[in-house]
């Protein structure tokens, strides 16, 4: 029996997994953005030292996930499970940090949603009784996701105004059964959600619809109130998407105005660094939690946080057939101990 | 005077281009499709010919003058050579420009490496 | 039946949301974009004008000077896109900088640049067409085309 299962889409955990340690490192150009000073590792050049763009992405979330692990004062061989994603077509990143790492590996594509997917999914294995000590890890690159999904850099194209900067970054996260940090209490699932978005420059109304779909669901399973949260913090919906998650999480009777924002917003400076419409890519709200928040929440300036990271899933191949783009979010309760 | 006839002529086609980018999806590569065809059309209608007399390198430069070149060198071979001339006279009268495009795309490319944005 | 009406319920949720995502969509600015469009075209097209008359002055004739231009333009907008300066200036100046032949030599240069690692053959030979590639398609077609077109109906 689902004794853990709080309504239609949320898993209440029993046996609270913590997240004990985080890790983040960051491209040249986050690094020059408001939450600079959160960031464990700050690239001066966005290859890393790599031949390609790719391996440079790779090296990044390895190099990261390897930072996570020895800031929990654990060591490679404690880590029973890597549960990662990125936005290389077949995780190129993940799974080739996954096999210079050496932890068993499941591979996850949420799109950007991946950092609560695999955060999500690695509270229950922990709850569940299967591991100890995993890590939960998700990396983006402007540049190689720029190579996959859009045009060559060198080309002189311009972006629209609705179009967003993907994050170079990488997050990630321990979490253990044992030891001192937040807690997760709750993970609410998405579904996949598609309000008829064809524009690929404008991700944020795509999976606007996903996000406050999670949310109120979130608010409906648990019985928690907007107020409950110090926090509410979607992963990359930008300027416009953050608007109409907002106004469509107010339809359903709930009012997140006041401690809601956005990953891709905190990140960058928009008006200043040029970014459109704010951060995108799963690095976004993976840099943007295992940095900012995981840091805020241990300085207990933030004791309750939702964090909602959002995912469009569009392919180069269903862009191109002119398919519409299905949107999705994950929620994650992580709560501070009181004291 | 030559020059700021080119600049005008230029500068038009090329708003045009701005305006169908903002006002519709295309892209680029829609974009330089679109005007290298309507180019060799409207050659073929003998619309095009009188703006690149009077614009200079400000028809012929823009894409649309790849078209022309393509559509004008079909026809004076089609006169010359007949038949043959359809399948042989664009690529003869654009041949400079598109191995030039190649061969110092790949030299480039061979020589350069791309730059992250900031 | 039931299922006809819930497609239909479907569509119309489809609609009415790209309708209030329209409304919520910032406008590009045309006017300033078409200024730099207009401003950076036309002083490609200048550049080049100069350069023909320059060719035309030596007593070269007017078709090879015209040859000569394009070459020398593609070669201006290959290097230019090699050095990473080409993308700066079309970042500014849209259509003004994609519309020259210098665009269509920046089409080529860019992933050709980008895609070395996946070797000479698949890599550059291949992706150095993946903008300029549909370019020749059509351009070379609509010129086949016509050149139909014309022998049979001047006949």
């Amino acid at each position: 029996m689902a004794v853990k299962k709080l309504g239609k889409q949320t898993v209440q955990f029993q046996n609270t997994p913590i997240i004990i340690g985080t890790s983040t490192t960051v491209g040249p150009k986050e690094g020059e953005g408001p939450l600079s000073q959160y960031f464990d590792v700050i690239l001066k050049d966005d290859y890393y030292g790599e031949d390609s763009w790719e391996l440079a992405e790779s090296k990044m979330l390895r190099e990261t996930v390897k930072a996570a692990i020895s800031k929990s004062n654990k060591n490679i061989s404690d880590m029973e499970y890597m549960l990662s994603g990125d936005l290389l077509n077949q995780l190129m990143s993940a799974s080739f940090a996954a096999r210079d790492l050496g932890i068993p590996f499941f591979g996850l594509y949420g799109a950007c949603s991946t950092m609560t997917e695999s955060l999500s999914l690695g509270a229950m294995l922990i709850d569940g009784g299967y591991a100890d000590n995993l890590v939960a890890v998700t990396s983006s690159h402007f540049s190689s996701a720029e190579r996959q999904f859009r045009f060559p850099l060198e080309l002189g194209s311009q972006r629209p105004p609705t179009a967003q900067w993907t994050v170079t970054g990488a997050g990630a996260a321990i979490l253990s059964n044992y030891g001192h940090g937040p807690k997760i209490t709750h993970v609410t699932t998405g579904k996949v959600i598609d309000l008829g978005i064809t524009d690929a420059n404008n991700m944020g109304a795509a999976m606007a619809p996903a996000a406050a779909d999670t949310i109120v669901n979130h608010f409906q399973d648990t019985g928690l109130s907007p107020d409950y949260y110090d926090l509410i913090v979607t992963g990359d919906l930008g300027v416009i998407g953050k608007e109409i998650t907002e106004e469509m999480v107010l339809d359903k009777g709930y009012n997140i105005t006041k401690v809601y924002n956005d990953c891709g917003l905190l990140i960058f400076d928009n008006e200043a660094q040029d970014t459109h419409a704010g951060g995108s890519g799963c690095g976004c709200s993976a840099s943007v939690f295992c940095g900012y928040i995981y840091q805020e929440m241990q300085n207990r300036r933030i004791n309750k946080v939702l964090l909602i990271s959002t995912g469009a899933l569009l392919s180069v191949t269903s862009a191109q057939q002119g398919e519409s783009i299905p949107g999705i979010a994950h929620a994650v309760a992580i709560v501070n101990d009181e004291s | 005077m030559e020059y700021i006839k080119a600049f005008i002529v230029g500068g038009i086609i090329c708003v045009i281009g701005q305006l169908l980018m903002d006002s519709t999806k295309l892209t680029p590569a829609h974009v330089l499709v679109t005007f290298v065809t309507s180019g060799a059309i409207l050659t073929a209608l003998g619309i095009y010919e009188p703006i690149v007399k009077f614009g200079g390198t400000g028809a012929t430069i823009p894409l649309p003058g790849f078209g022309y070149s393509l559509a004008k060198g079909a026809i004076d071979s089609v006169k010359k050579a007949g038949l043959l001339g359809a399948f042989t006279g664009g690529i003869e009268s654009t041949a400079g420009g598109v191995a030039a495009a190649i061969v110092f795309g790949y030299l480039m490319a061979v020589i350069f490496n791309p730059k992250s944005k900031k | 039946m039931r299922k006809m009406e819930k497609q239909l319920h479907k569509i119309s949720k489809e609609q009415e949301y790209n309708e209030y995502v329209k409304k919520k969509v910032p406008k590009p600015n045309y006017l300033k974009n078409s200024i730099w469009a207009f401003f950076v075209g036309g002083m490609i097209c200048t550049i080049a004008q100069f350069i023909l008359n320059t060719f035309q002055d030596f007593g070269i004739s007017k078709t090879d000077s015209n040859t000569i231009t394009v070459i020398i333009m593609v070669f201006l907008g290959a290097f230019l896109t090699g050095l990473g300066i080409y993308d700066k200036i079309g970042k500014r100046a849209g259509a003004g900088s994609i519309v020259p032949i210098t665009g269509f030599a920046n089409s080529i240069v860019s992933p050709a640049m980008e895609f070395k690692r996946e070797g000479y053959v698949f890599g550059v030979g291949s992706k150095m067409f993946s903008l300029a590639g549909p370019v020749l398609v059509y351009g070379f077609g609509s010129s086949v085309a016509i050149g139909l077109l014309y022998f049979f109906l001047s006949k």
